[in-house]
């Protein structure tokens, strides 16, 4: 780990074993089958089908606007706060639709956690912010606690930089630890899947990479869906890729091939930077 | 267009002038607060400094000369011709003006008044002589004039330059004397009176459940017997208190030669006050400061100290703010957090800011309407039915007076917790949300305490409001002297349905339904000032609060 994250990461290290992927011979995670989202009367997302690959990273890449974070926001439900927004569709976690009557969403958003664009911390101490989710499910045993605040850290390659200031505010670190606190926040409830929704735009481009090397940590864990506007960091990181238009899943496939071979001629113009 | 015009327009353009009128317009703000401050500071901070006491010779023209001896608290020119129609014998010749002197002469049971006006000119031969003594007196206010003998039983005990010392030997034991008095007939007779108060209700409380019996009546016989008991010992030691006090006397003279036989125990302090160094002065001064915040009121409040007022209005507030804290709170987290935002969302947060403006003396008619007697009225019939006739609740009291500030203020601390309810970014709500917590904890986990700097701030303007106000006040609960504090040893220690004082509904009876206006003036200023203090330093607390909830609650502002 120690060497990673110094300076002179080698970006290209990165994507060494992507090559030999296959979407059709995965195992799914998440199936999601003719998704459909209004907000009020607007259409937001059209009819979207797609696999998301189980402990892989999931890139969904596209201009702004496009539904890739209103997509990547149905997969734990957090479109269900916004007013008038109304789905049609399935989305299959492990078989089980998550918009099914009955659903519950506190126990589905605990299975798939959330990261979100800017840092958001709560204003309470290192500690207190790690183990959020674990008083919230009612845990108090100080031991549990005290392990899981460790190893969420450690998994979010924050544990050496705060081990000494677990009780401080959370409010003191940097943007970059800050999302990595996050992180850390996020899988200390040990869910099945990670939503990262644009992690590192908000942060430096060292913090940036050092967010980059963290998701690449986590994938044998977890499995991954990132929202990204910067399509070098989507080709780094991701296994897979998805490029939406419109609210349109336009291609979706394997990084290497979505990149360096795209089979249509909008992901071709999006990726060599004709728009978006 | 003239190189000047051009000047004049580049300078408009350059928004100096704004900046002129802004500044200008906070200097104003400034100084009339100061202004404001230091004219009731003067004013009132001035009046516990003991003044020299003249003696002069007063010559109204065409009468014999007289001796006077007082205090000059003010003069003033008054012309000669108005002097004269209001049928004084004034010279027609001379200056257009002459002074009008306010003289604080004292001895009310002579003269029949403390004040009186002088003409300055009249007056001749002026003098300070050291020999003058002042006695601050427990009735009839001061006493200005020469000792001439201390008695004790009615023996002489000390004579001439003997007095003095003396003197304020035994004013020194009266006071312990006093002060044991006070505690024996408040504290202990105060409890026995409690109690057997509490006896009676007891005793018309079985009745009225029809469980009266023999064997009941016999145990309450039995203890009021003992509360009896109690008394006579205590009876004993007041008539051997009443008895010590009276044992001092003093002869006095006034200046215009009346003698008059004053007791020890009804002075409070004497003093000479021309014969005083400055240092003297200073401790005599800060006596007399301290004495006004932590006494109690004598002489229908134009003397001693303004304590149970002060007391009364930190206490209402304390109650207001612990009332309208939790139910505007709760109230904005409804509004912003749960109901539909749609119209009537709409009228109701119109409706509250409306509330707002409405006049403070509306909501003491409402008070008293519904709170004291309707809910009052209810409260007394259900659970205090051994007291009626006699209201408990269902009378002006704390506890309405609270109620009744907290319905006024509620509407402040609405709209600021909803405003920082508002301002609490979405993205820490989702972040909560998404890691599995429910609508209501991240509410109580997150939001609210981010919002809580938002609360103190309501709660900050509820507080500057509600301790200022006094309309309300009069119809719900504060009168011009309560008998007791409303906390005080006697079960259940906080007495909610007691009547208190307040400070700001001080000033108005001490300023405008003294009897004796030239002496309640100085406290007029005096009681502002300390009610603008209290309000400052309740303020000053919550503002600490805040800024240290802020601190703790910074927003995450990148």
């Amino acid at each position: 780990m120690s060497e990673m994250s110094s300076h002179g990461i080698d970006i290209s290290a990165l994507g060494r074993d992507k090559r030999n992927l296959n979407l059709e011979s995965e195992s799914v995670a998440i199936q999601v089958n003719h998704l459909n989202l209004f907000y009020g009367h607007k259409q937001a997302l059209f009819d979207v089908c797609m696999p998301i690959s189980r402990q892989r990273v999931t890139a969904f890449i596209g201009p702004s606007g496009c539904g890739k974070s209103t997509l990547l926001r149905c997969f734990n439900r957090m479109n269900d706060l916004v007013d008038g927004c109304r789905i049609e569709g399935e989305i299959n976690l492990d078989g089980h639709n998550i918009y099914r009557k009955g659903e519950d969403v506190t126990d589905l958003r605990r299975r798939v956690g959330m990261v979100f664009q800017k840092p958001n911390p709560f204003p309470k101490s290192i500690y207190e912010n790690v183990i959020y989710g674990l008083r919230i499910q009612g845990i108090k045993q100080k031991r549990v606690l005290d392990e899981t605040v460790e190893w969420a850290l450690k998994g979010a390659a924050l544990w050496d930089e705060v081990k000494d200031r677990l009780h401080e505010s959370a409010l003191g670190l940097s943007g970059g630890q800050q999302q990595r606190l996050v992180i850390a926040r996020t899988i200390a409830v040990q869910p099945e899947v990670l939503l990262l929704d644009e992690p590192s735009s908000a942060l430096d481009p060292i913090s940036s990479l050092k967010v980059e090397e963290l998701i690449y940590e986590l994938k044998s864990k977890y499995t991954i869906v990132i929202v990204t506007h910067n399509m070098q960091q989507a080709a780094r990181v991701s296994d897979y890729t998805a490029f939406m238009y419109m609210g349109k899943l336009i291609e979706y496939g394997d990084t290497d091939t979505l990149f360096t071979n795209p089979a249509k001629k909008q992901t071709e113009d999006y990726i060599t930077g004709r728009y978006g | 267009m003239s190189a000047k015009q051009k000047d004049l327009k580049t300078w408009f353009r350059s928004g100096a002038p704004w900046i002129w009128m802004n500044a200008g317009a906070v200097t104003i703000a400034v100084l009339m607060t100061l202004g404001l401050l230091s004219l009731i500071a003067v004013r009132g901070l001035g009046h516990f400094w003991p003044a020299d006491v003249i003696e002069a010779e007063y010559r109204v023209p065409g009468q014999e000369s007289r001796l006077i001896a007082g205090e000059v608290v003010e003069a003033e020119q008054v012309p000669r011709a108005r002097l004269a129609a209001s049928g004084l014998p004034v010279e027609a010749v001379g200056g257009e003006f002459m002074t009008r002197e306010l003289l604080k002469v004292g001895n009310r049971e002579i003269y029949g008044a403390d004040f009186t006006w002088l003409i300055g000119e009249w007056l001749s031969n002026q003098q300070k002589p050291d020999g003058l003594v002042v006695l601050e007196r427990r009735e009839w206010g001061n006493f200005y004039g020469y000792p001439l003998a201390l008695k004790e039983n009615g023996q002489v005990v000390a004579e001439g330059a003997a007095i003095m010392p003396e003197l304020l030997k035994r004013i020194e034991r009266t006071n312990e004397l006093i002060e044991r008095l006070a505690i024996l007939e408040r504290g202990d007779i105060g409890h026995i009176n409690h109690g057997l108060e509490r006896l009676r209700l007891e005793r018309r409380s079985l009745e009225l459940k029809g469980r009266l019996d023999a064997a009941v009546e016999a145990d309450l016989q039995a203890r009021r017997a003992e509360w009896d008991i109690r008394y006579q010992a205590l009876e004993s030691q007041l008539t051997e208190l009443h008895r010590e006090l009276s044992r001092d006397s003093m002869t006095m003279r006034t200046t215009d030669g009346r003698e008059q036989e004053i007791q020890v125990a009804k002075i409070v302090r004497a003093f000479q006050p021309n014969a005083m160094s400055l240092p003297a002065k200073l401790g005599h001064y800060f006596v007399k400061l301290w004495e006004f915040v932590s006494d109690e009121p004598r002489e229908a409040n134009t003397e001693g100290g303004v304590f149970p007022a002060i007391f009364g209005t930190v206490l209402m507030t304390l109650i207001m703010a612990v009332i309208v804290t939790p139910f505007g709170v709760v109230a904005a987290v409804y509004l912003r957090e749960y109901a539909k935002q749609g119209w009537l969302t709409r009228v109701i947060r119109i409706a509250v800011n409306n509330l707002a403006g409405v006049p403070a003396i509306v909501y003491g008619v409402f008070g008293l309407g519904f709170f004291v007697y309707v809910l009052g009225g209810s409260i007394d019939r259900l659970f205090f039915p051994e007291a009626l006739p006699a209201p408990t609740f269902g009378t002006p009291g704390l506890m309405w007076a609270s109620v009744t500030l907290a319905i006024l203020t509620l509407p402040v601390v609405i709209v600021a917790t909803e405003e920082g309810l508002a301002r609490i970014p979405r993205m820490i709500r989702e972040g909560s949300l998404a890691l599995g917590a429910t609508k209501s904890e991240t509410l109580w986990r997150v939001v609210i305490p981010m919002a809580s700097p938002a609360m103190m701030t309501g709660l900050i303007l509820a507080v500057a409001r509600a301790a200022g106000e006094v309309a309300p006040l009069m119809l719900v609960g504060v009168v011009k002297l309560a008998p007791s504090l409303p906390l005080n040893g006697n079960y259940p220690y906080l007495h909610l349905d007691q009547k208190i004082m307040h400070l700001g509904f001080h000033i108005y009876d001490v300023g405008f339904q003294s009897p004796n206006v030239e002496a309640a003036r100085p406290l007029v200023y005096a009681t502002a000032l300390l009610l603008v203090l209290v309000i400052a330093l309740l303020n000053l607390s919550a503002v600490y609060i805040r800024n240290h909830l802020r601190e703790k609650y910074k927003a995450l502002d990148h």
